[in-house]
């Protein structure tokens, strides 16, 4: 089984928000609910960089632990998915993410926020794959068709990186070496609790 | 920026019920491995990922009978890289987007606007009917009605008015084929006034560029950056402008571990990446360029032996920079000598080495001139004509390019052929139409203000008025505009209202038509100006990718596009909305001669071989519609970095992707196309070339051919001049001609068939045959540092009409009042004016405009589109920390920023940044919608007003025009800003 992950090389993102509405245009993902976003610190200043952000589809994942409905699941390909049947929209999930993930439609306290909606690694969710239900709920299913999320598919400087964590790993490496520096490979060490050893 | 998620106004949820599990094609683990970005050399990890997912895959495809899916292929309209779009239609509807893996230039990628790029077409806010305005209010109405009353209401002003007096603006989104029509258009219809978007924002590259060497275009490639050393981004942020060119910038620093290098008064998203950032002062690229040289020449860095062989005039550069010394070049720019010195060795002598650029440089008064003197900068370092150096110009839409190349542009016919009589009867012949009847279409001018009256031979052959005054040549007093009448209707294709700066003065312009006509798939800021009641007319166009056609990326390659969906709504395409105003006004059956018109739809294929048929010029020649649909076909054969494809190739076997232009002779003798101008080390036949001897053979005692330097391959073993019958006769090449070959040449020669040349020979013979000799037809001359025929022959800095140095005015001025594009440019008055008033205390803050990544040009088409409008939601300006805090202006509070000229002013929000330095204000030229602080949303027509409004950074621009070109100065004008 693979273990997909993301991996955002910073010295590459340039904020130019492909894969923000990439995400968009294959999900149709409504207004004000933004499954992956784009982060710039030092924006303006030497040093400016930026990482594209979504759900990391963590090991051990924190949403998982503090879900009151268990609405959480891991798939064979280490995906964090989850089922907006189950799901009561409390929010809990939201405080536990390190990255911001869990978004949702409505504002206000515990169920009134409507059903979260997050980052499926473009793998749909509970129902069966490429079925109308799953597309309607939780957007297109890429995986079950062979392909990888559309933001990594479609980043423009290839930045963002999806697929198997092996092979992620191994193409940063490759970079980092030919180029001479990196920043490492962000969030990894929260979400996997490990990294990128060059 | 400001607000990237803003609740309360969602806007609507749109799940339309795609049918599930589409049967889309399987995929097999090669495609899987590519999709994750692994290239050869890592198989050894494949073991882990091959289950899980292909099995579904596999299990999905067999149990699913979906619909069919169709995959068509376009091209991104939002800049000039040429991004492959892949779109997956089901029954009509284009209902997905997948990475374009294949395409050499964008390998999968797109940036913010390519990848929403489907929401275009089935925009909720697009115009749907046509509409004319009636007394204030809109109203639907027929096609029909549309046409017979623009026709009726053109012809009517023409009578009274003249041909001039109808304005046609066209647009850098129009196909190839459209752009070639719509000058055609304007040839029939009997004006000169025939203009796009290359105007405002590369004209005075295509005119710097082409005087220095014979082309105006990006001489290398996207891809070619590769290969580069060493790079110099100057007045340019393609992270933002031209994101997917940043794979091959990145590609380049990374792989060759080049120096990148950016030069521009912001620190900008490309600045973020780079290895060396050098602030300068708007307006001053010119003594940045000779300060760089100053070093290059006092330490002997030049390239002398390329100087002596393909460069003339370069002495006279010589003397100018010496003038510029680091002191001076501080005291002007603000850049430090050191630093200068550290970017000028790196640029001379770590090569190969590029000069890429974009609207930083081209859009000033001194626009041509800085383009020249970068174009200077790469001469005098060698860094011409080979891989990795160059001039690599970013271009703004994705056919400016080519729509630039055939001819929306007032001073020439399609393909640069001039407005000279040879060149009209050249295209006459093409079009196969009398040349006195077209010559009857022009107006006569009388003498007006005591200058000369122009009979319609002269008037055709007079450049028309620049689409960067249009309004001038309405609001001005008639005896100051040099033609029959002032401007009286404006025929607007595909372009927006606020990408010219002045915008009261154009409302004021406005106001005054007697008839505007916007054909666009939106209602465009005209509609929201509130300066009409009656007689406009609204015309819904579709979207370039619901048309067939080629467009001219930046690097010249031609690609093909294909109808994605039928055009959406009642909108129609360009091709079809000129056939029937052509119809309308009569000379359709001429205009289509040799057309193929279906269901009043001209067919593309035919237009672009009747390009073909004319384009000798330019290399427009041999791009046959068969050739550019078989490169798109086998997209996935031609090589990263040489954009060739191997020789064994089916179909496009040796050829560079996209046929680059100049693509040499008819296409059955498959020119391959030129990746890179003027590299000598390949052959003719290869892609080779020389600079072209277009400027004589000798100035002033002085060769202006090539030394000792010629193409690979070549029999002359010199420079030569171009080609024409004579000179093949004079060389006995006259008896390689083919029978065919010497009939058409003789006649279209009549009596002096020596005189035929290489451009207008429409048998393509004379282009054959220097070709089967190695040699390349337009000649092989030297690259002119001195071009003796621009206002300034060697670029000397002037500082901007409105500059915060008015000290420095005195030694620097701009230039003298002079007339150009048949109305007064009155710089200089206003400069002095500015001094004199003391401008720059009551404005002290340099203003400056440019680009965000989530829109482009004008804005109405990207603001539409939900899933971009969400990531800008205000429009706002950049101020420096420092000022912000003088004027107790805090992080995202409105402000007003008051410009220099009319008391003009905008109401935006204040995004305080280090970005700018002291000083320098910053704001996007994406907005409208908003006038001095007026929603003007209530004056779309209703549902088509833009998700995003905001006000036009072009309400507070100012006066400013170049003198060659006419363009515009939105880059370096003042402003005041103030707490709202």
């Amino acid at each position: 089984m693979a273990r997909m992950k993301f991996l955002c090389d910073s010295d590459r993102c340039i904020e130019c928000n492909a894969c923000v509405t990439a995400c968009k245009n294959e999900h149709e993902v409504p207004w004000g609910i933004n499954r992956r976003r784009v982060v710039t610190i030092a924006d303006g200043t030497p040093g400016e960089r930026s990482i594209s952000m979504a759900c990391m589809h963590c090991t051990d994942a924190p949403c998982a632990a503090v879900c009151p409905t268990n609405c959480f699941y891991t798939t064979a390909d280490a995906v964090v998915l989850h089922s907006k049947d189950l799901c009561i929209g409390c929010g809990y999930c939201f405080y536990a993410c390190p990255f911001g993930a869990p978004q949702y439609p409505r504002v206000g306290n515990f169920g009134s926020r409507g059903k979260m909606d997050k980052c499926t690694y473009c793998s749909g969710g509970p129902e069966a794959d490429l079925s109308e239900a799953e597309y309607v709920k939780y957007g297109a299913n890429r995986l079950a068709e062979g392909k990888l999320p559309l933001c990594a598919e479609m980043c423009s400087t290839k930045a963002l990186l999806a697929g198997d964590s092996d092979i992620i790993a191994q193409i940063y490496k490759e970079r980092v070496i030919k180029r001479g520096y990196g920043s490492g490979a962000w969030g990894w060490k929260t979400a996997y609790r490990e990294t990128v050893a060059i | 920026m400001l607000t990237k998620r803003k609740s309360g106004d969602a806007n609507r949820t749109k799940i339309p019920a795609v049918t599930a599990g589409l049967a889309r094609e399987g995929v097999d683990r090669r495609t899987f491995l590519r999709r994750s970005g692994l290239a050869a050399g890592g198989l050894a990890a494949i073991g882990s990922i091959e289950l899980g997912s292909v099995k579904k895959a596999s299990a999905a495809g067999s149990a699913v009978s979906g619909p069919d899916v169709v995959i068509k292929k376009n091209v991104c309209t939002h800049c000039s890289v040429g991004c492959t779009v892949t779109a997956e239609v089901v029954n009509g509807v284009w209902v997905g987007q997948e990475p374009s893996w294949d395409s050499p230039i964008n390998r999968g990628t797109h940036c913010a606007k390519g990848a929403a790029i489907r929401e275009l077409v089935h925009s909720e806010r697009r115009l749907k009917y046509p509409m004319k305005l009636v007394d204030g209010q809109w109203q639907r109405i027929s096609w029909d009605t549309a046409i017979n009353e623009i026709g009726d209401k053109i012809s009517a002003i023409r009578e009274k008015s003249g041909a001039d007096s109808v304005y046609w603006l066209g647009s850098a989104k129009f196909t190839n084929e459209a752009s070639y029509l719509f000058r055609k258009l304007g040839a029939f219809w009997g004006t000169n006034s025939v203009d796009h978007q290359a105007r405002i924002c590369h004209s005075t590259t295509v005119a710097g560029v082409a005087n220095t060497w014979g082309y105006g275009a990006q001489t290398n490639s996207y891809n070619d950056i590769r290969n580069a050393k060493t790079m110099i981004i100057m007045g340019g942020n393609p992270a933002e402008a031209h994101p997917i060119s940043m794979q091959h910038v990145l590609a380049g620093k990374e792989i060759n571990r080049a120096n990148m290098i950016v030069i521009e008064p912001r620190f900008t998203r490309t600045a973020a990446h780079a290895t060396e950032f050098v602030r300068i002062r708007s307006g001053t690229d010119i003594p940045v360029i000779w300060g760089m040289l100053w070093h290059i020449f006092q330490n002997g860095w030049e390239d002398k032996e390329f100087i002596r062989k393909r460069v003339y005039g370069m002495d006279d550069v010589r003397k100018e920079v010496a003038k510029w010394t680091p002191d001076e070049v501080e005291r002007v720019t603000g850049v430090p000598g050191e630093q200068l010195k550290r970017v000028a060795e790196m640029f001379a002598t770590q090569k190969p080495a590029t000069l890429i650029w974009c609207m930083g440089a081209t859009q000033h008064t001194v626009g041509t001139a800085n383009v020249r003197a970068f174009c200077i900068a790469c001469l005098a370092t060698g860094n011409v004509g080979a891989p990795g150096t160059g001039a690599n110009i970013f271009r703004g839409h994705t056919n400016v390019q080519g729509a630039t190349d055939l001819g929306l542009d007032v001073t020439t016919l399609p393909l640069y052929y001039g407005l000279v009589e040879g060149a009209w009867k050249h295209w006459a012949r093409v079009w196969e139409v009398e040349y006195d009847w077209l010559q009857s279409r022009f107006d006569e001018v009388p003498a007006i203000a005591g200058r000369k009256p122009r009979s319609r031979k002269e008037n055709m052959e007079a450049p028309g008025i620049t689409s960067t005054r249009w309004f001038d040549a309405v609001n001005l007093p008639e005896d100051q505009i040099d033609q029959r009448s002032a401007i009286k209707a404006m025929m607007i294709f595909g372009h927006g209202g606020n990408t010219v700066t002045r915008i009261p003065e154009a409302v004021k312009g406005m106001s005054k038509l007697e008839l505007l006509v916007v054909a666009d798939p939106h209602p465009t800021t005209f509609s929201a100006l509130d300066a009409r009641r009656d007689n406009t007319y609204l015309l819904p166009i579709c979207t370039s990718l619901e048309m067939d056609g080629s467009r001219t990326a930046s690097n010249r390659s031609l690609q093909w596009g294909e109808q994605i969906v039928k055009p959406a709504f009642e909108s129609k395409t360009d091709y079809e909305a000129m056939y029937l105003l052509a119809k309308k006004l009569g000379f359709a059956d001429k205009m289509f001669k040799n057309i193929k018109v279906e269901n009043n739809v001209p067919l593309a294929e035919d237009l672009l071989r009747e390009i073909n048929r004319g384009g000798w010029s330019t290399g427009y020649c041999g791009q046959s519609p068969e050739r550019l649909k078989a490169h798109m076909k086998n997209q996935a054969k031609f090589d990263l970095v040489t954009l060739r494809a191997p020789k064994d190739a089916p179909e496009v076997g040796g050829d560079y992707y996209g046929l680059p232009w100049p693509c040499w002779g008819k296409p059955e003798i498959r020119h391959p196309g030129t990746h890179i101008l003027y590299n000598t080390n390949l052959h003719v036949k290869d892609g080779g070339s020389c600079f072209r001897a277009r400027f004589g053979t000798e100035r002033n005692g002085q060769t202006l051919l090539a030394e000792d330097s010629y193409s690979l391959g070549s029999e002359l073993t010199d420079g030569y001049p171009e080609f024409t019958m004579g000179v093949l006769k004079k060389l006995g090449w006259d008896k390689d001609l083919t029978a065919e070959e010497l009939t058409v040449i003789t006649k279209i020669g009549g009596n002096n068939v020596d005189t035929v040349s290489w451009a207008i020979d429409l048998s393509g013979g004379i282009q054959r045959v220097c070709l089967d000799h190695g040699v390349m037809h337009y000649g092989n001359g030297k690259a002119r540092a001195n071009a003796w025929n621009l206002p300034d022959p060697i670029p000397v800095h002037r500082e901007p009409i409105y500059t915060p140095r008015p000290d420095l005015v005195a030694k620097y001025p701009t230039r003298p009042d002079e007339r150009q594009f048949r109305l007064p440019n009155i710089g200089f008055s206003v400069q002095k004016a500015a001094v004199e008033k003391n401008i720059a205390k009551d404005f002290p803050i340099i203003l400056s405009s440019g680009r965000l990544v989530e829109y482009e040009g004008g804005g109405e088409e990207t603001r539409s589109n939900p899933w971009l409008a969400e990531l800008q939601q205000d429009m706002f300006v950049e101020i420096n920390t420092a000022d912000a805090a003088d004027r107790g202006i805090k992080e995202g509070q409105w402000v007003w920023v008051l410009g220099a000229e009319g008391g003009a002013k905008v109401r935006v929000k204040a995004l305080v940044t280090e970005r700018v330095g002291r000083g320098v204000a910053w704001m996007p030229f994406h907005f409208s919608g908003w006038y001095q602080g007026a929603d003007m949303r209530s004056h779309y027509p209703p549902g088509t007003d833009p998700i995003v409004l905001g006000e036009s950074v072009n309400t507070v621009t100012t006066y400013g025009f170049d003198p060659v070109t006419g363009m515009q100065e939105p880059k370096a004008t003042l402003c005041q800003i103030r707490a709202a």
